[in-house]
């Protein structure tokens, strides 16, 4: 994670902070530094010289030299130039009305990710209600059918595998079976390719004169160096796709090739893959990238996140927690959450300034930690978890001795426990007044009708 | 088609882009180190890397008084061939020896695999494979079809069992059999994965102590792979004390210059690349061939 591009800006961008004024020598070191952090993200080299042109013109307009706050703004530039680079709207799918079957075709290099993104991309579309059908049109990778078949089982979606080794027939034998087993989206997955590979790039043509797809998306390895550009260019001249899925982000790859698929096929980025578990293919939201490429983090990605692992249940918790104070099964609860959002580093590095601020203190927050914290609470009575105050120093090492931990690590949960108490009753403090946002409101409502629509419980 | 024409065709579009500075005029002036630069950069060998080589040119242009741009590809791939250390043993020629194949999803492992046994195969060396891929569906089947293209034995679990056991069951057979050569694939995995690295690491570390014929632990990385191949690198590095690097599918467009920048920066040698999908395409690593393909020599 060192080295990062936020990190790179952020670094520059702290020197230029120090100073009132800047001058147009100032704005050329930053430049650089821009310059470099991006060829070190793997923006392609052309976008990078034309994206800092770009900036380096708009932070000399007088109005940012002379205002109080000339770093702020030349920060603002940069961010709102990278906001536009990667595209300004969200993008979805668009998908005929009118048509039954839709289909997707999936294409790009090997390795690229294709047959798991197209196993993510049905789940998603499974879960919004669709029927969909993975025709398995890979027909050169040894197995690769097979691959998509176990996925397909796994996530309860129909495979259609076809006869012999001519993609095109499967992928008709496809639209067919889903027009005979009512399914109404196709999700075709193709086999990998070289964009200089004539004859590959002529059966690619063929699939999708034959199938003639609603979307085609091109599947793109985040880590994709320089190179990227003579893809997607070849891949966008020859089949013409749609949009890209962004795939392996969950590495510590910066994807700055997003950018320069973007700058330069004109091609939005549909969604992004992040991991392993069929859940994990994301919208893709340029201003959040943005934001995350330059470090001011991705709030609303957390806000997002929290609400797809929250259940009634939590909401009943939380509820709770400010009724009657936080218990250690809530900080255990919250632990697990916090692995079931992908884990600390995952979210931290979401948070504003974490990132920098883990790199530079690394193991202070790390995931074994966790677990140790995990172990200590586990040794602790029902009794000792609904009320710590009880915990005295004789519970204290019998708690130490059964977890394996020393004594000093049990005090130390107990005082974080009651840090995050007194935080809690902060919290119940601002709550009060009203109540603000949705799941307040829900939480709120929820209460009321417990209490009979009577006083506030608080 | 000889080895140094098939590597040449396979990076013949960097060389093209290289050669386009170098023809331009012939003199070398400021405009034509700053060219130069940029190409090198675009070929992803990395901005640190390459200020370090061109700097290093520079000076040695100006000792040695090399004015014509023909002069400087001489010295620049002579330059380039000097940050790969050389590779000690070639563990899949060297035999008795057990190589382990790692990296992350989609880099090429099982393709490589499969190839090296066909060549072990053709070479009358008595090979075997290790499926200790049990987490990617259809990993073990595609990986059987090679060993069948091979006619090389596969070893291997059911989908879920543990990879370090399979890696025990395959040099328990391995030695039972007499095989000289055992090629283990495993899982694809992101590096900052850190509890599937430590999986790979006791795959690792149970093989090593179990064979007695010397292990090695090769990367294999895919060439269109920018800078983020450094940390893939280093984090395996790390964990696992790799021997070497296998570089796939050199035949796109993709310089492959990151391969220089993790063999220079962690002193890994090359042991092969692929510069193609044929089995013969998977070639012994020349570092003087190579860089003098890369910058065009002779062309």
């Amino acid at each position: 994670m060192f080295n990062s591009l936020s990190d790179r800006l952020q670094d520059t961008f702290e020197r230029l902070r120090c100073k009132g004024r800047l001058t147009e020598d100032d704005i050329n070191v930053a430049m650089r530094e821009i310059r470099m952090a991006l060829l070190e993200a793997d923006v392609n080299y052309r976008v990078v010289k034309e994206f800092v042109g770009r900036c380096k013109e708009k932070c000399l307009a007088a109005d940012v030299l002379d205002s109080l706050t000339p770093a702020q703004n030349v920060v603002r530039v940069v961010l709102d130039e990278l906001t536009v680079l990667l595209g300004s709207t969200d993008s979805k799918l668009t998908l005929a009305q009118n048509r039954t079957p839709n289909v997707i075709m999936l294409v790009g290099l090997q390795g690229s990710g294709k047959t798991t993104a197209a196993a993510k991309l049905a789940y998603l579309l499974k879960r919004e209600g669709h029927s969909p059908l993975l025709a398995a049109c890979d027909t050169h990778r040894p197995a690769a059918a097979d691959q998509l078949a176990t996925l397909g089982g796994e996530i309860g979606v129909a495979v259609f595998r076809g006869e012999g080794k001519d993609a095109v027939a499967v992928a008709s034998g496809a639209i067919q079976e889903a027009v005979d087993h009512l399914n109404d989206i196709v999700i075709v997955d193709t086999a990998g390719r070289l964009q200089i590979d004539e004859e590959m790039m002529e059966e690619a043509v063929a699939i999708k004169r034959a199938v003639r797809p609603d979307q085609v998306l091109m599947v793109v390895d985040a880590m994709t160096g320089q190179d990227i550009v003579n893809v997607v260019t070849e891949f966008a001249n020859r089949v013409d796709f749609d949009g890209v899925i962004m795939s392996k982000l969950d590495g510590d790859a910066r994807g700055g090739g997003a950018l320069s698929v973007r700058e330069v096929t004109g091609k939005p980025i549909k969604f992004v893959s992040m991991g392993e578990k069929p859940d994990s293919l994301e919208v893709f939201h340029p201003d959040r990238m943005a934001k995350r490429i330059l470090g001011m983090g991705d709030v609303v990605g957390i806000i997002e996140q929290a609400q797809k692992v929250a259940d009634e249940q939590q909401v009943a918790d939380a509820e709770r927690m400010l009724r009657e104070g936080f218990t250690m099964d809530d900080l255990l609860s919250q632990m697990q959450q916090i692995r079931k959002m992908g884990g600390l580093q995952k979210l931290m590095g979401m948070i504003p300034g974490m990132e920098r601020a883990m790199a530079q203190a690394p193991g202070a927050m790390d995931e074994s930690q966790m677990t140790r914290m995990e172990a200590i609470i586990h040794s602790m009575t029902k009794e000792e978890r609904a009320r710590p105050k009880i915990i005295n120093g004789q519970r204290r090492r019998r708690i130490a001795q059964g977890s394996g931990r020393s004594v000093q690590e049990v005090n130390q949960l107990i005082k974080q426990w009651g840090e995050m108490n007194k935080m809690m009753g902060k919290v119940k403090g601002m709550m009060q007044p009203g109540m603000g946002g949705k799941k307040g409101r829900r939480a709120m409502q929820q209460m009321m009708r417990n209490m009979g629509g009577g006083r506030m419980p608080f | 088609m000889g080895l140094l024409d098939s590597l040449k065709n396979g990076l013949k579009r960097s060389r093209e882009a290289i050669n386009e500075i170098f023809y331009m005029g012939g003199q070398v002036d400021e405009e034509f180190w700053e060219d130069l630069e940029d190409t090198l950069v675009m070929g992803d060998m990395g901005a640190e890397l390459v200020m370090r080589v061109v700097d290093d040119l520079r000076e040695q242009a100006a000792r040695q008084n090399l004015t014509r741009a023909e002069q400087i590809r001489d010295a620049l791939a002579e330059r380039l061939a000097a940050e790969f250390p050389e590779a000690a043993r070639d563990p899949f020629t060297d035999v008795p020896s057990c190589v382990l194949f790692v990296g992350i999803n989609g880099a090429g492992k099982t393709t490589t695999v499969g190839k090296l046994a066909g060549r072990a195969k053709a070479a009358g060396v008595p090979c075997l494979i290790g499926g200790a891929d049990t987490f990617r569906a259809a990993a073990i089947e595609q990986l059987e079809v090679w060993g069948e293209r091979a006619g090389v034995d596969v070893v291997t679990r059911e989908r879920g069992a543990d990879p370090a056991s399979v890696c025990y069951d395959v040099v328990e057979e391995a030695e039972r059999r007499g095989a000289e050569l055992v090629l283990v694939d495993t899982a694809g995995r992101l590096h900052t994965s850190a509890d599937l690295m430590r999986e790979l690491a006791k795959v690792v570390n149970v093989t090593r102590k179990r064979s007695s014929a010397p292990v090695s632990v090769v990367l294999v990385i895919d060439a269109t792979t920018g800078q983020n191949g450094l940390n893939q690198a280093r984090e395996f590095n790390e964990a696992l004390e790799l021997d070497g690097l296998i570089v796939t599918k050199l035949d796109g467009t993709a310089k492959g210059g990151i391969a220089l920048a993790i063999s220079s920066q962690l002193g890994l040698p090359i042991y092969r690349i692929g510069v193609g999908e044929s089995l013969d395409d998977l070639q012994t690593f020349d570092a003087l061939d190579f860089c003098r393909a890369l910058v065009g020599e002779g062309m």
